[in-house]
């Protein structure tokens, strides 16, 4: 293994600016002649509206007010969802408008109406409190059942019944027959919990516009740049694609939250060419809290049904699955396509039948969040599956060993349309349990009773479905995109490399493994590579980051266009080393005369196809720079067995995390350093779910969990050292045998969680999240 | 109402002319481009913001500008000296303890604030002094890890 290739933990090359305070995310940017905005959002959750700017207008330093009319006067498009879920009746889902500022309507606390542009972001906020808006209230839905109920008000003309969709997958009659045969069925009702995304850095975003050219730019908060681009330009048609330069400089976490296209970067774009002048916007976290894209919300109830032996003959879910007031850019696939999917779980269950409604109600958007669907289905397949061991009296890890698809069963075609590539599941379950001694818990346990604490110990044996995805699998399920992935080389004739690559890096590392990946590929060394990522102008088009994608399919992407460099460097080396091309062998950086001492450094090529003095010309160009797009066969299956270790005191509820193990299969791995972190960031955000974060609203539709005051975010205290290891069965259909791991820890972890608590009150009727009150009204009602 | 402040900045005598309400996060952002120090809330919770009054950790979007008048403030850019890193910054570097970047000015300006009142911290001690530092990329595990490397290198220990 070299130093700084694949496999090696290398420190990482973006630290060094985070470190010294020189990163540059978008609110460190101004631009000249630069104004500010500010927002007007509705108090209300649902209301008719009709404002009065001109006091704001008339406010020292405001240069515009812009409402929700003049936005429909400039026929500013609405915001689109992405992805189009066909319900049981064979009808598309119900998208109805979501316009970028509310003209007469709004739905939900924090609905943007108005923007307020000034000279300072003091005097915009001042302005924007001298709108005066005038609300009539009409009844507003919070919960799922209400809004489903029968007479409910009506949030949307378009979406009757407040049903978005009613959708359904696998196999009703089988499942039906294989409870026939059950000889126990488990139940559970399940609620997973609403949760605020809180990437650290607050959404942000700066429009410009060049009137000389027409030319616009929008720096923002962004994961993915170019999707940005297409939906502002195709969709909401502020400007066209060529006109349109996105950029999405360094981001502070995303999580899914900075996927959508939202109000905000679409009004101050739009401002920015109204009034010929740059427009910066950005959040304060009470904005963050009612205007990004909330995540998870379902209500599902529970079947499984076991045969005499603990086997699973069948799966039986109903969710109802929150989708706040509008549909956001990509809700409806998440309680869809990213959760009935993953409902085979490890497991050899023979039929399964889920059926999901999508609900609006008038509460912030719900979209896709860390895991986004996948933590949902392995939450309610992990705590059934404890609840069934409970019910039969079968020890749970002995349970799940039983019901595992076999390591030789591979590639496994599941019940919900999937095909699992690879996998070894048992091996992740004996490591993980070996590690958190799950022999000697009984001693533990008994330790803790003497002390008068309550102790459990819960396993998670999950799924998920990554490297999102092959292109004709999502286009045949409603997709509006394709979702390969770009990748570039360009050669400098000095012979250092610029990577560029579609996908977009905030906090995950790209610059290094990619640098890894591409050094230990050409042979160059690693401080020579530079990565490009997160603009529009400067790489190929690319789909962006999410859905622990970028490695599998973007550096997938930057292989096809490594490939394409040997190739070409192939035959440089044959013309300048006056051989044949066959004879051409090429590794660790340099083309060799095979059986010969004659050779060419990739460098020495670079330089050659940029000084191409001798070359004949009509045989090879110049030049040395490559692009690849990459289209996955299939999607990755990262899976693996975390084990959580609890006590509870009795006294106050509280739980205390005393043990963590993880063990992953994520095949290959280029930076296990890299990738242990975001095991350990995917399991914070797993134990915040189950332990801490509850996104509340009251009846009137207020969000009552509205600041960090309120809403409980994971600190370090709340948390353990983490064990993690990684297993390995590699991915066989991507050149580099990953599958990905950025939302593996979110996934597995709230189950693994719960069901230590469950199994330390000796009750299964406890959701999330188990504060304190709630473990004590567990144990105490 | 706008008033003069003056401070010395990262060993640098600064002034400025600033709104009355101006917070000292806003003056070092604003005024000095100092964006190292990042805002990451509105209720003095996520401690993004911290910086170094008179020595001590503070919160910068917690106290005004005027409030420094006079004061010897250090901010994350003012760590490294010729180059090379502040042990405490080397040791987040080795040890991952930062993925977005978004919180870690902060957590150093905290760590180093833990280690010159207990140089000697355990992981227990670390994890109840970030009580006021937020993060949502790395699940703490390996900050504490760093803070730990930190305070041992900057005792002189390997």
């Amino acid at each position: 293994m070299a130093e700084n290739g694949i496999g090696a933990s290398v420190p990482r090359t973006e630290d060094h600016r985070f470190l010294t305070g020189t990163g540059s995310y978008t609110d460190d940017s101004n631009l000249p002649h630069q104004t500010y905005a500010a927002f007007v959002r509705s108090t209300h959750a649902h209301a008719t509206v009709a404002l009065d700017t001109s006091a704001a207008a008339a406010a020292p330093g405001v240069v515009a007010v812009l409402t929700g009319t003049d936005l429909a006067g400039d026929q500013v498009g609405s915001l689109i969802c992405g992805w189009v879920v066909t319900g049981k009746d064979g009808e598309p889902h119900k998208a109805p408008p979501h316009p970028a500022l509310a003209a007469d309507t709004v739905r939900h606390v924090g609905d943007a109406m108005a923007i307020v542009v000034a000279e300072s972001a003091r005097a915009a906020r001042d302005a924007a409190e001298l709108v005066k808006v005038d609300y009539t209230p009409l009844p507003a839905v919070v919960s799922m059942r209400d809004a489903l109920a029968e007479g409910a008000p009506q949030i949307h003309a378009e979406a009757p019944g407040n049903l978005c969709y009613d959708w359904e997958i696998g196999d009703r009659a089988a499942t039906d027959e294989a409870f026939g045969r059950a000889r126990h069925v488990a139940r559970l009702d399940l609620v997973n919990n609403r949760l605020i995304p809180n990437a650290m850095e607050p959404r942000a975003a700066i429009g410009d516009y060049n009137p000389a050219t027409g030319d616009y730019t929008l720096r923002l908060t962004s994961q993915n740049p170019h999707i940005h681009r297409l939906v502002l330009a195709a969709f909401v048609q502020i400007a066209p694609e060529h006109k349109l330069h996105v950029i999405a400089p360094d981001v502070g976490g995303g999580f899914g939250s900075k996927i959508f296209i939202y109000q905000e970067e679409t009004a101050v774009l739009w401002a920015a060419g109204k009034i010929g002048r740059p427009v910066k916007w950005t959040a304060d976290r009470s904005e963050s809290f009612v205007a990004d894209a909330h995540g998870r919300d379902h209500e599902t109830h529970v079947e499984l049904a076991l045969d005499e032996g603990g086997r699973f003959l069948g799966l039986r879910v109903e969710t109802r699955a929150n989708m706040g007031a509008y549909l956001s850019t990509f809700a409806s696939c998440v309680p869809s396509y990213l959760y009935g999917t993953l409902l085979q779980g490890q497991y050899t269950t023979e039929a399964i039948y889920c059926e999901v409604k999508a609900v609006f109600t008038n509460t912030t958007p719900v979209d896709a969040l860390r895991g986004a669907g996948r933590p949902e289905a392995t939450y309610l397949i992990e705590r059934i599956v404890d609840q069934a061991a409970h019910d039969m009296g079968i020890d749970p890890a002995e349970l799940r060993r039983r019901n595992f698809i076999p390591a030789d069963a591979f590639p496994y075609p599941t019940k919900v349309a999937l095909e699992y590539d690879s996998g070894n599941y048992g091996l992740a379950l004996d490591r993980a349990l070996e590690l958190a001694d799950y022999n000697g818990f009984a001693a533990r346990r008994a330790e803790s009773e003497a002390k008068g604490r309550l102790r459990g110990i819960g396993l998670s044996a999950y799924i998920e479905a990554c490297g999102i995805a092959p292109s004709q699998v999502v286009g045949s399920l409603g997709a509006g995109v394709g979702l390969w992935e770009s990748g570039g080389i360009r050669f400098n004739p000095t012979g250092n490399v610029l990577v560029y690559t579609g996908s977009h890096s905030h906090g995950q590392g790209h610059e290094t493994t990619f640098a890894q990946l591409v050094s230990d590929y050409l042979g160059v060394p690693f401080e020579n590579i530079e990565v490009v990522h997160g603009d529009t102008e400067k790489t190929p088009f690319g789909m962006g980051t999410y859905g622990s994608r970028s490695l599998a399919v973007g550096g997938s992407a930057l292989v096809k266009a490594m490939d394409k460099i040997i190739a070409k460097g192939r035959k440089i080396a044959a013309f300048s080393l006056e051989a044949s091309e066959e004879d051409i062998e090429f590794s660790g950086g340099d083309f060799k005369v095979a059986g010969t001492d004659r050779s060419m450094n990739i460098a020495e090529v670079a330089f050659s196809a940029y000084v191409p003095h001798n070359y004949p010309l009509d045989e090879l160009e110049p030049g040395l720079e490559e692009t690849g797009f990459y289209d996955p066969a299939n999607f990755t299956f990262p899976a693996g067995t975390h084990v959580c270790e609890v006590e509870v005191d009795p006294e106050t509820g509280t739980t205390e995390i005393v043990h963590w193990v993880a063990v992953d299969d994520f095949g290959n791995v280029i930076n296990p350093m890299i990738v242990e972190g975001q095991v350990h960031g995917g399991v914070a955000h797993g134990v915040g779910q189950a332990l801490l974060e509850g996104c509340a609203y009251d009846a009137d539709g207020q969000l009552v969990t509205g600041s960090f005051m309120d809403y409980t975010m994971p600190r370090a205290d709340d948390l353990p050292d983490l064990t993690v290891e990684t297993t390995c069965t590699p991915c066989p259909h991507n050149p580099l045998g990953v599958k990905g791991c950025g939302e593996a820890g979110a996934i597995a972890a709230p189950a693994a969680v719960m069901n230590a608590i469950t199994h330390a009150l000796g009750t299964g009727a406890i959701d999330m999240p188990a504060t304190p009150q709630a473990v004590w009204r567990a144990l105490n009602q | 109402m706008s008033v003069n402040v003056s401070m010395n900045v990262n060993g640098r005598a600064v002034c400025g002319e600033v709104e009355d309400r101006t917070l000292l996060v806003e003056f070092l952002r604003e005024n000095l481009r100092l964006t190292g120090t990042h805002v990451g809330c509105d209720t003095s919770q996520c401690g993004a913001c911290v910086v170094h009054v008179d020595g001590r950790s503070v919160k910068a979007c917690t106290m005004l500008a005027v409030q420094a008048e006079g004061a010897e403030v250090t901010t994350i850019e003012g760590l490294a000296q010729d180059g090379k890193l502040h042990p405490m910054q080397e040791a987040f570097r080795e040890n991952h303890g930062l993925q977005c970047g978004f919180c870690t000015p902060g957590m150093v300006m905290s760590a180093l604030d833990l280690v010159e009142r207990n140089p000697d911290p355990s992981s227990a001690e670390v994890r109840e002094w970030l009580e006021g530092n937020l993060c949502r990329c790395t699940g703490y595990h390996n900050i504490v890890k760093s803070i730990l490397a930190g305070a041992s290198a900057m005792r002189g220990g390997s």
